[in-house]
């Protein structure tokens, strides 16, 4: 790399998280600390039934019992862990609906500018920077027509705790159903102290007609640092589901362990898009938002299908496999994921992929940048039990590295029971070329634009997969993400 | 348009000396052809002029159309009007070739003080140029170079040179490659884009294409130095001879 070119990458490096901003809400606050007390105030707060309480303490006393066997945390994990007090957190909080601002004027003009460049509408920004949204006439009118839609269609797309008041029977067939609270540690703490999250259920035979994004719950509380989603597709229906947003999104807790189940049943499918963008901590890694998320979906039944698709450019420390279990026959199973890491972030991210059923097919593509001194590691499981029968796998793993103080590890795992498999498995990993940048420059492009261009391109296979709208922004996000001066 | 005078340069790794003591003038309107054995430097003469930062220039100075070349960045120098034709052109995944000149085209066009192109001037533009080498539609929305034949490659090179209409063209060896009717067919495409205020380096180690594309001049570039000029016949001269006989009589060893 050419000396400018060098430094250029160590400025991208540490460019500054440009949209570190938070709004104070005024909350009501459980008291710092864990106990089985904490466990029965949030659900007396909740007003929850007995079950669910029960629930919730034998996953904390599970908790309990991992939290004995030394601190619980993964060992196998390509990271650095800081050790977590689970003591000092407040494990309930409930935001008050207060908005703090009357309009987008009084906002830092910087904030709406990043808005503007990441192209997210009007409305959401409104939102994102706390607005009434009962000045907001225009987002308002769409959440209605949005909801009197999937009303007209028998689709339930509600917060977790209105689930629970309104649809118990659902929330008990399936709370657990794919992450038990026995899956891992942050699974069992999720499940003891989760606050609130989504619920969605597509009944028999409907295509939903709109992407459900989380967007259009405005009115719902803050989802909080304990999130619990929950998808059921009904036989032969179909959902594509957003969650989060390229909006910069800073938050008082740090430590995030959110769990998402799907279920899909005979002929359903489900699309499950994510763009993360947490705030990863200033250009030393201090303070930012430790991401750790159990993501599971099971194709229950035959001809299922699951497809995760994930942009990640945010938090300090993420781990986060989204995994499909292939249950029923001819299921499909797939993962795109591109994750993008500078500064001092480090990234565990990947997939599992189970196959249980027969005829089972599984494709996973992964795409990891890596800039500054940051660590991106693939880990990913393909799994062909004995009985899954003509199993198919694709992985294909490919890094790019931006500078040469950054890491990109691959670590794929195979256990395959059955004969018939057949699983393939390809891995690259690739300098942003020298050549590359030359041969840019030589046609008069810049080298910051040169970079975009090389990294959008290195991704542009999975960006592609995301909604429409949702693209345009993740390209727009990774752009300014690879930005090297700010403001 | 270019005037180069006692130009030295080194690979900036090891010091290692490559251009020793270069001159060349050449003006607007004209075609001059580079010839000398592999080795010699020319392509460390293409990548010293386009400013790839591997090479140092210790000595010598470069004139481009009044300014100072070796002062500019690899990009602005493009910007100004210098296309280099590579060799060996590089693939850029994912990155489609649209989008690519798109931005090429429009760095240029703002250097210029010109307005972005609109989407379908830009379109009507890449048509129009594409069709001057034969490129294949298909190509122009493939990714840059990516799993592209060795003659394509090629000729996608001029190509993006007629997109960008610089003054000052350096083709390197753009006719190794490519197969007869291919060698027409950019031939073509280059005398197409002659005209009096461009001038084309060209750098090859073969007659044939000049019988295409009639040069001005000839030189011949051996260790690092120009060691004679003349006219086409030159050309023709070096591919009954080879070289030996230019070496021995200027006294550089071979
Ligand atoms: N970046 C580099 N690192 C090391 N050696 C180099 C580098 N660039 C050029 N050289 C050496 O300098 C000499 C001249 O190379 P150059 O590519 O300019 O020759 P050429 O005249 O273009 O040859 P050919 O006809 O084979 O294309 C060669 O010996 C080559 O190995
Ligand atoms: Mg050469």
């Amino acid at each position: 790399m050419s000396e400018n070119g060098t430094e250029l990458l160590h400025e991208v490096a540490q460019s500054e998280y440009k949209y570190g901003f938070v709004t104070d809400i005024e909350s009501d606050k459980a008291p710092a600390g864990l106990s089985e007390d904490t466990i029965r105030f949030i659900s007396a707060k909740k007003n929850e039934p007995s079950w669910l309480l029960e629930w919730r303490l034998r996953a904390y006393r599970h908790f309990v019992s991992l939290m004995e066997d030394g601190d619980g945390l993964p060992e196998w994990a390509h990271l650095n862990i800081p050790p977590i007090d689970f003591q000092a957190i407040s494990y309930y909080s409930a935001p008050k609906q207060k908005p703090e601002l009357e309009s987008l004027d009084e906002v830092d003009p910087e904030l709406i500018d990043t808005f503007n460049k990441l192209g997210i509408p009007l409305a959401e920004q409104e939102r994102l920077v706390g607005i009434a949204v009962d000045v907001v006439m225009d987002s308002v009118s769409v959440t209605t027509t949005f909801n009197k839609e999937l009303e007209k269609n028998g689709i339930i797309f509600c917060s977790f705790s209105e689930a629970v008041q309104n649809h118990p029977e659902l929330i008990q067939k399936y709370l657990g159903s794919v992450v038990p609270h026995t899956d891992n540690f942050f699974a069992a703490l999720n499940s003891a102290v989760f606050s609130d999250g989504s619920f969605c259920y597509i009944p028999k035979g409907v295509k939903c007609p709109v992407e459900l994004s989380t967007y259009f719950r405005i009115n719902e509380a803050g989802t909080g640092q304990f999130e619990r989603t929950l998808i059921v597709a009904d036989e032969d229906s179909y959902v594509s589901y957003l969650e989060g947003c390229t909006a910069p999104q800073r938050d008082e807790n740090q430590l995030h362990a959110a769990v998402v189940e799907i279920v899909a049943h005979d002929d359903a499918e489900v699309k499950y898009s994510t763009i993360q963008n947490w705030y990863p901590g200033n250009s030393e890694g201090v303070g930012g938002i430790y991401n750790f998320v159990t993501k599971r979906g099971i194709c229950q039944g035959d001809r299922s299908k699951i497809s995760w698709t994930q942009l990640e450019t945010g938090s300090s420390i993420t781990w986060k496999y989204p995994s499909c279990i292939l249950k029923g026959d001819d299921s499909v199973g797939e993962f795109y994921s591109v994750a993008f890491t500078k500064g001092m972030q480090q990234a565990d991210t990947g997939t599992k992929m189970i196959h249980i059923g027969k005829n089972t097919s599984s494709t996973i593509i992964s795409k990891g940048i890596s800039a500054g001194k940051s660590q991106n590691s693939y880990r990913g499981l393909v799994k062909v039990n004995r009985g899954a029968e003509n199993a198919r796998n694709f992985s294909q793993c490919d890094s790019m590295l931006l500078g040469d103080r950054c890491g990109a590890h691959t670590f794929p795992y195979l256990e395959i029971s059955n004969p018939t498999a057949k699983v393939e498995h390809e891995a690259t990993t690739s300098k942003i070329g020298e050549d590359q940048i030359f041969y840019c420059l030589q046609r008069g492009i810049s080298e910051q634009d040169a970079i975009k261009l090389i990294v959008n391109g290195f991704a542009k296979e999975i960006l592609a997969m995301l909604p429409m709208e949702f693209a345009v922004e993740a390209r727009n996000l990774l752009a300014i993400e690879l930005e090297g001066s700010v403001g | 348009m270019l005037t180069i005078k006692n130009l030295h340069a080194s690979i900036e790794e090891d010091g290692t000396e490559i251009l020793k003591g270069l001159d060349l003038t050449v003006n607007a309107g004209e075609v001059h052809a580079i010839m000398g054995p592999n080795g010699s430097g020319k392509s460390t003469l293409a990548s010293v002029l386009a400013g790839r930062e591997d090479y140092e220039v210790t000595e010598g100075s470069i004139d481009f159309d009044g300014e100072d070349l070796l002062e500019m960045e690899t990009d602005e120098r493009a910007r100004e009007g210098l296309f280099l034709a590579f060799q060996y052109p590089v693939e850029l995944p994912g990155v489609s070739m649209s989008n690519f000149l798109k931005q090429a085209v429009n760095s240029v066009r703002e250097h210029r003080g010109e307005e972005p192109l609109s989407a379908g001037d830009f379109l009507k533009l890449m048509k129009e140029k594409a069709a001057l080498v034969h490129l294949d539609p298909s190509l122009k929305t493939r990714s840059v170079n990516e799993g592209f034949s060795g003659g394509e490659k090629k000729r996608n090179e001029i190509f993006q040179l007629a997109m960008l209409d610089p003054k000052l063209a350096i083709l390197d060896e753009t006719d190794s490659g490519l197969d007869i009717d291919a060698l027409r067919i950019v031939a073509d495409g280059v005398n197409d884009l002659r005209g009096e205020d461009r001038a084309f380096v060209v750098i090859t180690h073969y007659q044939r294409l000049l019988d295409y594309i009639v040069p001005d001049f000839v030189h011949v570039l051996v260790d690092g130095k120009i060691v004679m000029s003349g006219g086409k016949e030159l050309a023709l001269e070096l591919e009954e001879k080879g070289y030996d006989w230019i070496k021995a009589d200027t006294g550089q060893a071979v």
